[in-house]
């Protein structure tokens, strides 16, 4: 950190100072290993390589356990427009239902977190509706509300909402009791307090919340396509196992795996963007 | 006659816990003048920050009245500020939104004015050319300089300090004393300094007042027999030792006791 450096003229006597030497510059191989991704990259293709060596040396039937080689030629038998299709209609739907968690679940956690009534009465309740199983509950979700988006998108935000609820409202009571000691002598309206104070200080945990939601959003979407869909990946995969077609059934097993890590990434990437402070200090 | 500026008569402060009621203060009679600056001195746990928190308005007497020039305490007043014992500053936002965040805090907004006042009070902290620094680049102490900014900011008559230093390094700890004195000095202020500190207290305030353990109380309220300027060898004289020898027994049989 080169602002270290700038302040150690004011105050800073004690920190120590850095070292001097130079190390020798370090084995071109070494380094290749250090780097965060060679590593994991590595470990994965081996074990595409024993994966596709072990199913054609056993020949092991497509319906067990395809081979990877397999897995790839099972991408061709659908057309890119309609991988597209598939894609967007399950993204669609994890995205909205992600959103609306993301919506209903930040009034209900600041309502937690600023009223001692609220959190007796309306917390347990969170648990039971947490507590039941909504694979089971989605069957009767289609019923009621019609086989468009719709019921899709509530069964996602059911997955979704809980972790985000719990994280928003544990970083919305994380907050020093300091500075809201700070907002009282101010006198400054409630709204004021949560929105300057309480929910910035909140972001971390929110964005831990979101980190877990994101890929719920996901199952979420999947779940929602097993009971009742024409479209999507969790309808592709269904409809394909049924058809007895494994290799193509992986295929969408992977878009989906794929799906998972950018979205996974896309908040890790929005909090690092925007929120660089609300990170974790680097460890040395 | 002169106003107090913060009087407690037989103020008193009992908490409802779990395990029944905690009496954290009782029966303290104190008055303190315009522009004097106090040192609260005694165990921990005795009821110093309540009686801090007491004067700010954010808890209520249970017994007694607190007034502020003359009023009693009801709410936070606007004319107080405060300085905690962690900075507390907001991670997100450099020094100067962190000076000014009283302002955007109390009124929604921040004007041109209310930035060139923060950044005249940054300079007077001796925080210059830190001001689009974040809190988590800065020293403690830094820090710490940028929680009295923050609470000079309003233009306080009355400053409130909660063992502002105690988080602190003792070199820094020494340092930021002295800064705080050139501060009072530049722009008189009444101060409430809560410390445990006896030396700190001794070097800072004109009066100490020695509380005993829970419930507290007043028990001794001594004018330190030392001029201003102060400086780092003020306390080395044979009276100044007995001074603090004898705020140490104090609190010594206090302890015992």
């Amino acid at each position: 950190m080169s602002a270290e450096a700038d302040i150690s003229i004011t105050e800073q006597t004690d920190k120590p100072k850095k070292a001097t030497h130079v190390t020798p510059p370090e084995p071109f191989m070494e380094k290749l290993i250090r780097m965060p991704v060679v590593l994991p990259l590595l470990t994965f293709v081996l074990i595409l390589v024993v994966w596709e060596a072990g199913t054609r040396l056993f020949a092991v039937p497509s319906y067990i356990l395809p081979a990877p080689s397999r897995i790839m030629g099972g991408f061709e038998v659908v057309s890119l427009s309609r991988w597209i299709e598939h894609v967007w209609s399950t993204l669609r739907v994890a995205l909205m239902g992600f959103l609306l968690a993301i919506i209903i679940s930040l009034p209900i956690a600041v309502g937690l977190a600023k009223s001692r009534f609220l959190s007796r009465s309306l917390y347990p309740l969170l648990v039971v509706i947490q507590s039941v199983p909504v694979v089971a509950v989605a069957p009767i979700i289609i019923v009621v509300l019609g086989t468009d988006d719709a019921p899709r998108v509530v069964i996602t935000f059911m997955i979704t909402f809980f972790p985000l609820v719990v994280s928003m409202t544990t970083g919305l009571m994380a907050t020093p009791p300091e500075l809201i000691e700070l907002s009282r002598s101010l006198r400054a309206p409630v709204w004021r307090e949560i929105s300057q104070i309480r929910l910035p200080y909140a972001t971390p945990y929110i964005f831990s919340g979101l980190k877990i939601s994101i890929t719920l959003s996901v199952i979420g979407a999947v779940v929602a396509e097993f009971v009742a869909a024409e479209k999507g990946i969790g309808y592709f995969i269904q409809f394909s196992t049924s058809m007895f077609k494994l290799p193509q059934a992986w295929a969408g097993l992977v878009v989906l795996l794929v799906m998972s890590l950018v979205l996974f990434q896309a908040v890790s990437l929005t909090q690092k963007i925007l929120f660089p402070w609300s990170l974790p200090k680097e460890r040395k | 006659m002169t106003q107090d500026a913060i009087r407690f008569s037989d103020a008193g402060q009992t908490f409802r816990t779990d395990s029944g009621p905690l009496t954290a203060l009782s029966g303290v009679d104190l008055s303190i003048a315009r522009h004097e600056f106090v040192a609260v001195l005694g165990p921990s746990g005795c009821g110093k920050s309540t009686l801090l928190r007491m004067t700010a308005g954010l808890i209520k007497p249970t017994e007694g009245t607190v007034s502020v020039f003359g009023l009693p305490v009801t709410e936070p007043r606007d004319d107080i500020g405060i300085v905690f014992q962690q900075a507390t500053l907001l991670p997100w936002a450099n020094v100067e939104d962190n000076v000014v965040f009283p302002a955007r805090h109390k009124r929604g907004r921040v004007s041109q004015k209310d930035r060139e006042h923060a950044r005249a009070i940054i300079a007077t902290c001796g925080l210059a050319g830190f001001e689009k620094r974040l809190p988590g680049e800065l020293s403690g102490g830094m820090q710490q300089r940028v929680g009295i900014a923050r609470a000079l900011f309003l233009n306080p008559d009355i400053l409130l300090m909660d063992e502002p230093f105690s988080a602190l390094d003792a070199l820094t700890r020494d340092a930021m004393g002295f800064e705080l004195l050139r501060l009072w000095q530049a722009s008189p202020k009444t101060v409430l300094f809560i410390t445990h500190s006896i030396p700190e207290a001794v070097i800072l305030a004109d009066r100490v007042v020695v509380m005993s353990e829970r419930p507290g109380r007043v028990i001794a309220n001594l004018k330190v027999p030392l001029s201003r300027p102060r400086n780092e060898s003020s306390l080395r004289s044979s009276e100044m030792q007995d001074f603090m020898g004898h705020l140490r027994g104090l609190l010594i049989k206090e302890k015992v006791a």
